[in-house]
């Protein structure tokens, strides 16, 4: 098995610096670095990405709860959903031809997307904290808005004219597979690790569940099981692709929203769709994530966006939390030498 | 699909109800071309169509109408096409009075029958020999569900205007048919803004002709209407005035609900159909084999059926085998007969009056899934036996016991005589056999893995159940036995339980010749003298040369874009029908960028990217000789060779019986006046006159207000059908568990609904309740200087599995559409009220209160004539019985 990717006993570099995340972590030949590049203008929003994930990697049921956050009641990405779908409802133009509801006798929106409340939710999700729900006293037109900055607050919006503009986003989010992995950084027992397609995934039998790692992702993503206390999220299918075969959500996608393959194929792939969609009038088209310069230096699971990151739920400047780490302990020596010094100086005084 | 430069996509929700379907249209859509969505609702397909247009629920003739209007008085049709392909040129009877100098009655109407006599319908100088006469018992049996591939039968000879200008000439009858059709109609009856209409009738004449084409997909949002087949009928006018058929790209795409439902109609499983679209012969119209096939052949006539003989022959021998012999009339006696409706609701209603003993129900939950299920349930519960065979448990296993009659108390379940019998039945991976999808593919699909416990595949189930009523009958003498007792039985099974070879029954299907059983490769083989056996001659070929043709799967990259070799699709393989129509009357590809099949004069026959449609050799100067029939009788410039003129029919003078040209009608129940003619609602629709049954008033009627509110129901991507597939399992379940419905945030504010409260509906047959989700993707429309209010529901829901709800479908009643029986099931009104609905004996005495406000008598139904609409006497002197 000589040809097969290894990685020799040596100590594995911090991921801080890591342009080729697997040769950094000490892969000896490792293979292209895979991703996924999820173009959500072709999202159907069939949710089969869901469904094929918790299928093939076991993951168990994220709760029954009707969240009246549009078509969404999966709510966020957790330990038990490891795909999601947002669905945003928003009272802007589509580049259609004619707005959706011109020449309909509309009042205000009262966008779904709005339904979003602070209150929990009384079935058991599996997951800590859980998934914000819906509340049933809540009134269709005050609704509250939760201070996406982008989307400017529904119902707030229309005017005199009513609502004519509309369109429904739909986005499957998924963990990002950070160059600069902040869980990764953290993790004090080697159970998240970064493989040799550059993916970070977490050895279940490793994880000792002290939930440094979740704090530690800027994206909220690595999440804790209640009844297990130990940390899931997405692998990338790393016993799939491991065997050739593309990921179960991919592989499921009918209308390859999701595509899976080398990053910088798909790299590729993506500037050039984005560039065919401003060319057909999508202005606000724009990738997430392909950019090895951003805070997490570049996603290994990208985006196509329509619309700011914040709309979808993303951050829209994501930095590695672990980013400061030395330039702290740098400070924190000087700081040490420096109070070192002082006390060594009062004794030398003393003696004066 | 992904060859079309725009898709109109009405009557369907694809990206949620057939996503993976759907991957064409983005296909289409990367390729540049535009997409167009027309619903009551903004859903998942419209999120990523180019342009949404909000439709009211019931009006897409008054919309396809205007377009056909905007084609016809801009003369944007594809001339060259029309002339040739369509019967635009042939002279209408003098006799024929359209709708619109009748206050929306054709001719012939007979009031006794609310059914047309079609004699005034003919082509000029063929009033009497058309054989069509008097529709009513045509309603009955859904005969005109036959014509759905038969075409209807017409004389040969038809007179002509080739400049299209005579004034009885199908061109000028459509144009002044539809002239009234004008965008400010669309406004006034769809609610759709005339500019909105405008776009959309632009982007689709604009592109389609030589070198452009365009595609129309629809489903069951367009089926289950009063007027339904009429939707069609409109959507096939304009793709035929646009030369869009029979080419790459173009089409009338009809998507099935699922998984090989177009097999159960191909191979059926409804009561007046046999296999390859036989029709189920009639007690007293075919008494026997020779009456019975000369009534699918039409001895004269042009086109393919005139083999019709031979593929009924074929069927029976493959039915009786050795039994079946050309002196006894291949065991023809031994078929049923119909002797009048059979279809679904009349069996439920006749179960509700004791007529009906023990019911069979497999793949099917009509306590959930089917119209009026109270009915449904009640019938259910008034059998002897019932055998339910499905994965789950599901509604119309456990009505008896915890169905919403039991809490009213209309069931009571100590006393409730229907014995249930529950057999768990194999899921399709674990059971070998084909799927037939959409576009008429056939696919293999393997077994993989063993179905547990007791659960059995439906080959199983009735090779053995046939084995063991024949081991009870063996030794009768009884004639009516023979039946049974006469049948090819002899399957080869395999396993532990002894599981019937499924490659053994498509081999029987594909047929074979009874002395050597070599397999057939064409349906052109068949005989009628008794040589050949064939299960279904439409799929003659899935078996050719002994290989199980359905079951290639050479990946699409190896293989042109037609790919001929993933799976068979029927006939012959044909992937497009009547791609004769994809060439010019002189067999040239219309343009290069359309090319795909056309005439090679060197090698003197057809060829192209895919087989065929028409016969191989057969040039384009083809003219047939003086009295010739069937297939010889066509000309080599007659695309549509099942047609009884080879052209595609703009006008049809027979087999559709709610009239010649569909004419907008609102639904059995609505809000609103039919702004264009007196007649408010189709007069020809079935109707049952049944306790159980109730329409709420339209107007004109009194008392229409009581339920002011439209509702649709349709389906989501999360759940299937009546939900015993999605909401018995979790990840499916999780992902849409609560029935609710969508409102818009002006009826909200105007009922009084808060976002995730309780709302109830209520119709003249029950009351049902849901979560409320107010969304801007729900409209109101102003419809003719009012505001319509449109609500939309899920049908998944039950009180079985994961996650449980009311059932939709309890709001519906059964109205009928008079051509194929299907029932109006994607409109009805109801009223809204905030808050749950009451329980007990109290919900009934709710859904009374409102029966009584609405002055409803049990048993009394809306007159199938608007009372006003002048109705002249039919020009025919027949029977009633369509007998002349």
């Amino acid at each position: 098995m000589a040809d097969r990717p290894h990685r020799p006993a040596a100590p594995p570099q911090s991921s801080l610096s890591a342009a080729d995340p697997a040769t950094a972590a000490g892969w000896v030949d490792a293979p292209p670095r895979m991703g996924f590049f999820t173009d959500t203008s072709v999202c159907i929003g069939c949710k089969a990405c869901e469904v094929a994930c918790k299928e093939w990697n076991g993951v168990p049921t994220s709760g029954l709860d009707l969240l009246g956050m549009s078509y969404d009641n999966t709510g966020a990405l957790t330990a038990n959903s490891w795909r999601h779908v947002a669905f945003v409802e928003q009272p802007r133009p589509a580049g259609h031809g004619t707005a959706s509801f011109a020449g309909n006798p509309t009042g205000d929106s009262a966008s779904a997307a709005s339904a979003a409340r602070s209150a929990g939710t009384a079935k058991p999700t599996g997951t800590e904290p859980g998934v914000l729900a819906g509340e049933p006293q809540a009134a269709a037109r005050t609704t509250e808005f939760l201070g996406m900055p982008a989307a400017g607050p529904p119902g707030r919006t229309g005017s005199a004219e009513g609502r004519s503009d509309f369109r429904w986003l739909m986005m499957s989010d998924v963990c990002k597979h950070c160059t600069r992995a902040g869980c990764l950084d953290v993790c004090p027992t080697g159970a998240l690790f970064r493989t040799e397609f550059g993916t970070v995934v977490v050895q279940e039998d490793i994880c000792n569940g002290c939930g440094y790692c979740v704090s530690a992702c800027p994206y909220g993503v690595i999440d804790r099981r209640v009844d297990d206390g130990r940390v899931w999220k997405c692998t990338l299918c790393y016993d799939r692709i491991g065997a050739g075969l593309t990921p179960a959500c991919a592989q499921a996608c009918p209308t390859e929203s999701i595509q899976y393959g080398p990053l910088d194929e798909l790299r590729e792939r993506a500037a050039e769709r984005v560039a065919t969609l401003r060319e057909r009038g999508e202005p606000q088209a724009r990738l997430y994530g392909h950019d090895p310069h951003d805070g997490v230096g570049g996603d290994g699971a990208f985006f196509l966006l329509l619309d700011e990151p914040e709309v979808y739920g993303l951050p829209p400047d994501p930095q590695v939390t672990t980013r400061d780490l030395p330039a702290m302990w740098r400070r924190a020596g000087l700081a040490a030498l420096a109070m070192t010094a002082v006390a060594v100086g009062a004794f030398l005084g003393g003696r004066r | 699909m992904a060859n079309a430069d725009v898709i109109v996509i009405q009557g369907s929700n694809m990206a949620e109800a057939h996503p993976v379907g759907f991957q064409w249209v983005m296909e289409a859509k990367r390729r540049g071309a535009k997409v167009f969505h027309v619903d009551p609702r903004f859903t998942r397909t419209s999120a990523v169509a180019d342009a949404y247009l909000p439709i009211r629920a019931g009006t897409d003739i008054a919309l396809l109408g205007a377009v056909v209007n905007y084609i016809l008085s801009n003369e944007l049709d594809f001339r060259e096409y029309v002339l040739a392909y369509t019967n635009a040129a042939t002279i209408v009877s003098d006799d024929f009075v359209d709708a619109e100098d009748a206050d929306g009655l054709f001719s012939g109407f007979d009031p006794a029958t609310a059914s047309y006599v079609q004699d005034s319908w003919q082509y000029a100088g063929h009033e009497r020999d058309s054989g069509s006469g008097h529709t009513a018992r045509e309603r009955e049996t859904a005969a005109g569900l036959r014509h759905e591939s038969h075409g209807a039968p017409i004389s040969r000879q038809v007179q002509r205007d080739e400049t299209l200008q005579h004034p009885r000439c199908v061109y000028q009858i459509l144009k002044r048919h539809f002239a009234r059709y004008t965008p400010e109609m669309v406004e006034r009856v769809c609610g759709v803004p005339r500019e909105k209409f405008l776009e959309l009738a632009r982007a689709w004449t604009e592109n389609s002709g030589r070198e452009r084409t365009g595609c129309l997909i629809y489903s069951v949002g367009w089926t289950q209407h009063t007027v339904g087949v009429q939707y069609i009928r409109t959507g096939a006018i304009i793709q035929l005035l646009l030369g869009n058929m029979g080419r790459p790209g173009g089409g009338v795409l009809a998507l099935r609900g699922h998984a090989s439902i177009q097999g159960s109609t191909d191979i059926p499983t409804l009561f007046n159909l046999l296999p390859g679209y036989l029709p189920m012969p009639h007690h007293a119209r075919h008494p026997d084999f020779d009456a019975w096939v000369d009534s699918i052949r039409h001895p004269g006539q042009k086109g393919f059926w005139g083999g019709a003989r031979a593929y009924a022959a074929s069927l029976l021998k493959a039915y009786w085998g050795d039994a079946a012999t050309p002196d006894n009339d291949f065991c023809y006696g031994h078929l049923p007969r119909l002797t009048g409706d059979h279809g679904t609701y009349q069996q439920v209603l006749n179960m509700i009056d004791g007529k009906v003993k023990g019911y069979f129900l497999l793949g099917q939950n009509p306590a959930v899934g089917s119209a009026h299920g109270r009915a449904q349930r009640l019938g259910m519960a008034n059998l002897d036996w019932l055998v339910v065979r499905d994965l789950f448990m599901i509604e119309s296993a456990t009505f008896w016991q915890r169905g919403p009659e039991v809490a009213t108390g209309e069931i009571v379940p100590e006393r409730c005589a229907t014995e249930v019998f529950f057999l768990p039945a194999a899921s399709h991976v674990e059971k070998e056999g084909t799927f037939t999808q959409t576009q008429r593919l056939l696919q293999w699909r393997e077994k993989a893995v063993d179905p547990p416990g007791d659960a059995r595949s439906e080959l199983w189930f009735f090779y053995h159940l046939g084995r063991r009523i024949r081991a009870k009958l063996a030794g009768s003498t009884l004639p009516r036995d023979r039946a049974l007792l006469d049948l090819t039985w002899g399957y080869p099974t395999h396993g532990r339980h002894a599981e019937p070879d499924a490659e053994a029954v498509l081999r029987e299907i594909n047929g074979y010749d009874t002395a050597s059983g070599r397999p057939l490769s064409a349906f052109t083989q068949a005989r009628d003298d008794g040589t050949t056996a064939i299960g279904c001659w439409i799929y003659t070929g899935v078996y050719a040369d002994g290989v199980n043709q359905a079951a290639r799967r050479r990946p699409g990259h190896e293989q042109d874009w037609v790919a001929a070799e993933w799976g068979w699709a029927w006939p012959a393989n044909r992937r497009l029908l009547y791609n004769r129509a994809s060439a010019d009357p002189q067999g040239r590809p219309w343009s290069e960028r359309k090319r795909y099949v056309w005439w090679d004069a060197d090698a003197g026959r057809w060829t192209g990217r895919d087989v065929p449609d028409f016969e191989v050799t057969k040039p384009p100067s083809y003219r047939p000789p003086e009295g010739a029939t069937g297939p010889a009788a066509l000309a080599g410039d007659d695309p549509f060779i099942m047609q009884a003129d080879g052209k595609g029919w703009l006008y049809a003078p027979s087999g559709v019986l709610d009239g010649p040209l569909p004419t907008h009608y609102e639904p059995a129940e609505s809000p609103v006046r039919n702004p264009l003619y007196g007649q408010q609602a189709n007069p020809t629709r079935k109707m049952y006159d049944h306790p159980v049954n109730s329409t709420n008033p339209s107007p004109p009627q009194q008392h229409d207000q009581v339920f002011p509110y439209v509702f649709t129901v349709s389906r989501l991507t999360e759940h299937h059908t009546a939900g015993g597939m999605s909401r018995t399992v979790a990840p499916l379940a999780e992902l849409q568990p609560e029935m609710f419905v969508e409102v818009s945030p002006e009826l909200a504010a105007l009922v009084g609904l808060t976002h995730l409260g309780w709302a109830h509906l209520i119709s003249a047959r029950a009351a049902i309740e849901a979560r409320v989700l107010v969304t801007d993707r729900l409209v109101p429309l102003a419809v003719d200087g009012r505001v319509i209010h449109q609500v939309w529901l899920p049908y998944h829901f039950g009180f079985e599995g994961l996650v449980t709800g009311d059932s939709a479908n309890d709001l519906f009643g059964i109205t009928l559409d008079p051509n194929v029986l299907i029932q109006e099931s994607k409109i009805g009104t109801c009223d809204v009220r905030p808050g749950r609905r009451p329980t007990g004996a109290a919900l009934r005495e709710l859904v009374q209160d409102y029966r009584t406000r609405a002055g409803i008598v049990p048993g009394v139904l809306p007159p199938a004539v608007t009372p006003g609409v002048p109705v002249e006497p039919p020009g025919s002197t027949g029977d009633g019985e369509g007998n002349p």
